[in-house]
């Protein structure tokens, strides 16, 4: 019972063709179909939010979607961050506030900070604080992640104002 | 942690999903209906749930009616695909803006950007923050099936552990909210915040200037499916002024009259203190008017 199914869907700004079963995770495809590894599967059951991703601008759990829901969508992943030379503002001001130890979760929190920054631009820090509790992280205590993205929000504010 | 496998078909519209629904039962399997996916998909991994067959309501999301919420009189209607995360950053009516103002309490934000507000009450988590509101505001499921639509009033929609009056072979289409609540507020505790809530407490209050002339009290938590307590409820109708001591008679009532579970979760006499503390700070929030 298989029954494969060609999937079409965009990643990182390239359409991708690929056969999955329906019980595939986007995570599972992401992962293990297109070799984008940098999106970290921890609880797999919606908790941890180690597999963030956007899909159509919006963050979700790659982990809490079959890829074949994912049809005509168009996915972000922690891999189309960096230009391939420079770090992002947003990776950058991470390592700038050591907003990561092991760095496991710190893919789901930079797509999820993405996301929420990309809806809510003038968000304050308590805000950010709040968005940022859906995910875990074992190791840093989470102010430096809160400092780090709202670092991000205002230095983001100044330029464009 | 792996679903096991099932069969993927698409639903074109309502009608195809209805149809699917039927014929994937007919031939002898066990198909379920997939919305955002947020409750059945870890159900799934866990393996709580096996059905043979998924029919996606995603492609259902370019019609209008599935994903728009219509405010018409004193009715307020959402599409059966609208997200936790868009009713949250809609501008609703006075009548109807407590729904807004409680979705920061389902889950986080990733979970309110897929769940829906439809999954969420045919999943019918007795804690469900959907559930207590269905009740709260007069909700009305409107679900389609072989033998045409039906309307589930929610007084009659939650049977407790999980299950509810919709059956296999239906799509919910919309929920209609039918009781406006301008004075309204719903509170809750979890151990970690985004948590399903271990009580939560819905209450709205009818008020004449600074009296109080009845209202609803819902609890989740303390029974298997989400109650009204009409004990607490007329402590309301027998009115009062608005303020601390009516809360705590209302709190009170409420207390002595559910019989909440002892389980693994937390003991029957925490659900109880929480109730109590619950009710008494959501009456408090929904006197505080329109926020
Ligand atoms: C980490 C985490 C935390 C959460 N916290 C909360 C919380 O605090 N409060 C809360 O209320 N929820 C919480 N949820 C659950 C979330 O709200 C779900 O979105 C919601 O319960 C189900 O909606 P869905 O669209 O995802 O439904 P699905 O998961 O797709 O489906 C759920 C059930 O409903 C059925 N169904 C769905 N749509 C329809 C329809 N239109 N017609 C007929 N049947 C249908 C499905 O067959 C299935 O049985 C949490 C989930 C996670 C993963
Ligand atoms: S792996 Fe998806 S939320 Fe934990
Ligand atoms: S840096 Fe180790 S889990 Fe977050």
């Amino acid at each position: 019972m298989n029954d494969p199914h060609l999937l079409s869907l965009t990643v990182n700004g390239t359409e991708e063709e690929v056969l999955v079963e329906p019980r595939r995770t986007l995570a599972d495809v992401l992962r293990h179909d297109l070799r984008l590894t940098g999106t970290h599967v921890g609880c797999e059951h919606g908790v941890c939010g180690a597999c963030t991703v956007l899909v159509d601008d919006a963050p979700v759990r790659a982990c809490l979607m079959f890829a074949v829901q994912a049809e005509g969508a168009d996915v972000r992943t922690v891999e189309s961050l960096d230009d391939g030379v420079r770090l992002s503002d947003l990776q950058q001001s991470f390592s700038e506030h050591h907003a990561l130890q092991c760095g496991f979760c710190t893919p789901g929190f930079l797509m999820l900070a993405e996301g929420v920054l990309a809806e809510s631009p003038d968000a304050e820090r308590e805000e950010i604080r709040e968005a940022l509790s859906a995910n875990l992280c074992r190791c840093t205590g989470y102010q430096t992640i809160v400092d780090a993205v709202h670092a991000t929000a205002t230095s983001r504010r100044e330029t464009t104002a | 942690m792996k679903p096991a496998a099932f069969t993927y078909h698409r639903a074109h519209d309502v009608a195809d999903a209805v149809g699917l629904l039927s014929d994937l039962a007919a031939a002898g399997g066990d198909p379920k209906v997939i919305a955002g996916g947020q409750s059945l998909m870890p159900m799934m991994t866990f393996r709580l749930a096996r059905p043979s067959a998924l029919v996606d309501l995603g492609p259902l999301r370019r019609m209008p009616s599935m994903t728009t919420i219509r405010a018409e009189g004193d009715h307020l209607t959402l599409g059966a695909l609208v997200t936790h995360h868009a009713v949250e950053t809609a501008a609703l009516p006075d009548g109807f803006a407590v729904l807004a103002r409680a979705m920061r309490w389902v889950g986080h934000l990733p979970i309110r950007s897929r769940g829906t507000v439809a999954g969420s009450l045919v999943h019918g988590d007795a804690t469900a923050e959907w559930c207590l509101l269905a009740l709260l505001l007069d909700a009305v499921v409107v679900a389609e099936g072989p033998s045409g639509r039906r309307e589930i009033p929610a007084g009659e929609l939650f049977h407790g552990f999980y299950a509810t009056a919709v059956d296999h072979d239906e799509v919910v289409v919309e929920v209609r909210f039918t009781r406006p609540a301008p004075h309204a507020a719903l509170t809750e505790f979890a151990r970690r915040h985004g948590d399903f809530a271990i009580v939560d407490a819905a209450v709205a209050l009818d008020l004449d200037g600074g009296s109080v002339t009845g209202g609803r009290v819902v609890l989740g938590g303390v029974a298997p499916a989400p109650v009204r307590v009409p004990e607490a409820e007329a402590v309301l109708a027998s009115g009062g002024v608005a303020g601390d001591a009516l809360w705590a008679a209302v709190a009170d009532a409420a207390a002595a009259a559910v019989d909440p579970p002892d389980d693994a979760a937390t003991t029957a006499a925490y659900r109880r203190r929480l109730t109590r503390t619950l009710v008494a700070d959501a009456c408090r929030d929904a006197a505080g008017g329109l926020r």
